[in-house]
C-alpha cells in the first residue's frame, strides 16, 4: 500500500481540523510526519546545514574595518537570507520566492486552512501565500506546475524580497 | 522612548557612516538593502540586513510602505533615511508617525514646507530672509510681464524640481516665452508639477549654506557655514568650511538668517539653509532648505568636533539640543572632495564596475567616508559617489595641502574616477586663492583639454 497525494491532502485536512499539532503515521514501512503552523524543520541534517551557513556568514562579516564588535549587543537574529543560498540546484525543483518584503501568510485569513501544504498539487496560477506590506495584501502564485515538497516560510513572519517561501517539485 | 535599533533606509557611504555612529552609541542597526547591495560593505557592517527589493530604486529604496514594513518587521524603533532617496519624502515621515516608528528627521509638515519652492520662499520672506527677486508665473503672458520687471538674465525653474533639474537660463527677454513653455512641459513630465517660476540670474554667485540643528520646539543653533561653489551642473564636487574670504558681517548675517528661517518653522533635526551670495554686491539670497543630513556634513564635523548623526539621533530621541551645542567653537578649516566613479576624460560619464584595487589615504587631519574596498561593486543603478576625502588643518593652506597629498596618495583601479579632476581643481590658483564662484568648474574644464584629465583606472 502507498499514499497518494490526495491521501496526504486528506490527512492534512484532518490534522488541520483537529486539536493536534503533529501527526506521525507509519504504514507498511512508509513514515509520514506532519506538523501544523509551518514550524521549522527540526530534522538533524537540515539543522546542521543552517548552522554552518550562519557561521560562514558571520565569518564574512568583518570586512577589515574596525567595528568594535565586542562592545555590541548580540545582533538581531540573522534574516532568512541563508535559506536563499540553500535553494536547491536540482533542476526539477523550484523555489517560490517572495516578490517583495513583507509579512507572509499561509492562509487567506487567520484560522482558515492554508493555501497549500506539503503534497498539494499546484499549477502556475495557484495562490500559495500572501505577503502583506502595510495592510496591502499581495498574492503569491506558484508560477510552476508541480507538487509542494517543502514549506520554508513561517506564517506571520517577515520575509525579505527574494526569500524562498516554499519548494515545488516540478511536474513531468 | 530610547532608540535601541535603527533601520537605515539608504546605501553607500552614508549607510556606513550612520552605522559607525550607531555603534558608538550602542544602537543596533538594520540595513534595508536592495538586491544589488546585499553584499555591500554597509550590509556587512550592519547587525542585520534585510533585502527590500530589486536593484532599481523605484522598486526598493523609494518604496515608502516597504521601508516602514521592514522597520516594523525587524522591530526597529526608528528609521534613518540618510540623504537622497526618501529622506525628504513627507509620506515616509507621515507613515512613520502613524505606525509609531521614530523618523530621524523633521516632521512631515516641515518637509512639505521646505520641499515646495514657493512655500519655502514665502517662509523665507516671512522670516525676513532675503530671496532672489522673482515670482511664480501661471502663463507665458505673465512670464513676459514678470520678466520685464525683474530683468534679464533670468532663471526659469520648476517649482517641484531640485538639484538643478529643470532649470533654464534665459539671457535675452525675447527667448523667455519659449523657455517657459519648455520648462513647464518638462516639469510636468518629470515632477508631475508644471508650475515654474522666474528669478533673477546672479551671474557670479557663491553657494554658501549654513548647517542648523533644531529641537522641534523653536530652538535652533547653527554650526557655521559651508562653501559649496565648486559644482558641475549643480552637482557639488568640493566643499569647505569656513567659506573663504567672507566678511565677518556677511558671515554673521548668513548664520542669523539661517537660524531665523529654521526657528520660524520650529525645525526639528539637522538641516541646511542654502544661500546664493552675489560676489559683486555681497548681497545674499535664500535658495532652499535641505531637510536632511547633507553629503558634505563631515567638513562641519571636522571643525566643530560635533557628530551630526549623533545629534540627529539625540533630537529624534527627544533629548533636544544638548548643552554642548550652545557655544560651539569652530577650529581651523576643512575641505572635502567627492570621489565619484565618473570619467572626467569622457564628460564625467558614470563608470560603474568592480573596484579592483583601492588604497584610501591616511594621515593627520584626513578622514575618508567610504563604502568601497577592493572587490566592491559600483552598481549602475545609483549615484556614483564612492568616497569623500576630508582634510582638516589649522588653516586653509594646511587643510588644502593635506587634501592635495591625500588625493595624490589615493590609488583606485577598476573603475574610472574623478581624482584627476580634484587634483587639477585643488592646484588651480583661483581655487587656492579661495572664494571661487559657481562658474569655476566650467572655466577650469574649458581651460584644460580633457586628455589632461585622463581618469585613473
Amino acid at each position: 500500500m502507498s499514499l497518494t497525494a490526495a491521501d496526504v491532502a486528506e490527512i492534512m485536512k484532518i490534522l488541520e481540523g483537529s486539536g493536534f499539532d503533529e501527526v506521525l503515521l507509519e504504514i507498511d514501512g512508509l513514515k509520514l510526519s506532519m506538523r501544523r503552523g509551518g514550524a521549522p524543520v527540526t530534522d538533524g541534517s537540515a539543522g546542521a546545514a543552517t548552522t554552518s551557513m550562519a557561521a560562514t556568514a558571520a565569518a564574512a562579516l568583518d570586512p577589515g574595518t574596525p567595528k568594535g564588535a565586542a562592545a555590541l549587543p548580540p545582533p538581531p537574529k540573522p534574516g532568512a537570507s541563508q535559506g536563499r543560498e540553500a535553494a536547491s540546484t536540482d533542476p526539477t525543483v523550484q523555489d517560490v520566492t517572495s516578490p517583495l518584503l513583507g509579512t507572509c501568510y499561509r492562509a487567506p485569513k487567520p484560522g482558515a486552512p492554508p493555501f497549500v501544504e506539503v503534497g498539494t498539487v499546484v499549477s502556475e496560477a495557484t495562490v500559495v501565500a500572501i505577503v502583506e506590506v502595510m495592510k496591502l495584501m499581495n498574492t503569491v502564485r506558484a508560477g510552476v506546475k508541480g507538487t509542494v515538497t517543502e514549506i520554508l516560510m513561517r506564517d506571520g513572519t517577515l520575509v525579505e524580497y527574494g526569500e524562498p517561501l516554499l519548494r515545488i517539485k516540478k511536474a513531468g | 522612548m530610547a532608540i535601541r535599533r535603527i533601520l537605515i533606509a539608504n546605501r553607500g557611504e552614508i549607510a556606513a557612516r550612520i552605522i559607525r555612529t550607531c555603534r558608538a552609541l550602542n544602537i543596533e542597526t538594520v540595513l534595508a538593502a536592495s538586491e544589488a547591495d546585499r553584499d555591500s560593505v554597509p550590509s556587512r557592517l550592519a547587525d542585520r540586513t534585510v533585502c527590500i527589493g530589486p536593484a532599481r530604486s523605484s522598486e526598493s529604496y523609494l518604496k515608502v510602505e516597504t521601508i516602514v514594513q521592514a522597520a516594523l518587521g525587524t522591530k526597529s524603533d526608528a528609521i534613518h533615511p540618510g540623504y537622497g532617496f526618501l529622506s525628504e519624502r513627507a509620506a515616509l515621515a507621515r507613515l512613520c508617525e502613524s505606525q509609531g516608528v521614530t523618523f530621524i528627521g523633521p516632521t512631515a509638515e516641515q518637509i512639505e514646507a521646505v520641499g515646495d519652492k514657493l512655500r519655502a520662499r514665502a517662509a523665507a520672506e516671512g522670516a525676513n530672509v532675503p530671496v532672489v527677486p522673482g515670482a511664480a508665473v501661471e502663463s507665458v503672458g505673465a512670464a513676459v510681464l514678470e520678466g520685464r520687471r525683474i530683468g534679464a538674465p533670468l532663471l526659469v525653474k520648476a517649482v517641484g524640481g531640485g538639484g538643478g533639474r529643470g532649470m533654464k537660463l534665459v539671457e535675452r527677454l525675447e527667448d523667455l516665452p519659449a523657455a517657459v513653455e519648455l520648462a513647464s512641459a518638462e516639469a510636468g513630465a518629470a515632477f508631475g508639477d508644471a508650475r515654474v517660476y522666474l528669478e533673477r540670474y546672479i551671474s557670479s554667485g557663491r553657494h554658501v549654506e549654513v548647517q542648523v540643528l533644531g529641537d522641534g520646539k523653536g530652538e535652533v543653533v547653527h554650526l557655521g557655514e559651508r562653501d559649496c561653489s565648486v559644482q558641475r551642473r549643480y552637482q557639488k564636487l568640493i566643499e569647505e568650511t569656513p567659506a573663504p574670504g567672507l566678511q565677518a558681517s556677511l558671515r554673521g548675517a548668513l548664520h542669523e538668517a539661517a537660524t531665523r528661517f529654521a526657528a520660524r518653522l520650529s525645525y526639528r533635526g539637522a538641516g541646511t539653509v542654502e544661500f546664493l551670495v552675489d560676489r559683486q554686491t555681497g548681497a545674499f539670497y535664500f535658495l532652499e532648505m535641505n531637510a536632511r543630513i547633507q553629503v558634505e556634513h563631515p567638513v562641519t564635523e571636522a571643525v566643530t568636533g560635533i557628530d551630526l548623526v549623533a545629534e540627529q539621533i539625540a533630537i529624534a530621541n527627544g533629548t533636544g539640543l544638548r548643552r554642548e551645542l550652545a557655544n560651539i567653537a569652530r577650529t581651523g578649516c576643512a575641505i572635502e572632495c567627492r570621489v565619484n566613479a565618473e570619467d572626467p576624460a569622457n564628460d564625467f560619464r558614470p563608470s560603474p564596475g568592480v573596484v579592483r584595487e583601492v588604497v584610501w589615504p591616511t594621515g593627520e587631519g584626513i578622514r575618508v567616508d567610504t563604502h568601497i574596498q577592493p572587490g566592491s561593486r559600483v552598481p549602475p543603478f545609483y549615484d556614483s559617489l564612492m568616497a569623500k576625502i576630508i582634510a582638516h588643518g589649522p588653516d586653509r593652506a594646511a587643510a588644502l595641502m593635506r587634501l592635495q597629498r591625500a588625493i595624490a596618495a589615493t590609488r583606485l583601479h577598476g573603475v574610472a574616477s574623478n581624482l584627476s579632476f580634484h587634483a587639477a581643481a585643488l592646484a588651480n590658483p583661483e581655487f587656492q586663492a579661495g572664494g571661487v564662484d559657481t562658474g569655476f568648474v566650467a572655466r577650469l574644464l574649458a581651460a584644460r583639454p580633457s586628455m589632461e584629465m585622463a581618469a585613473h583606472g
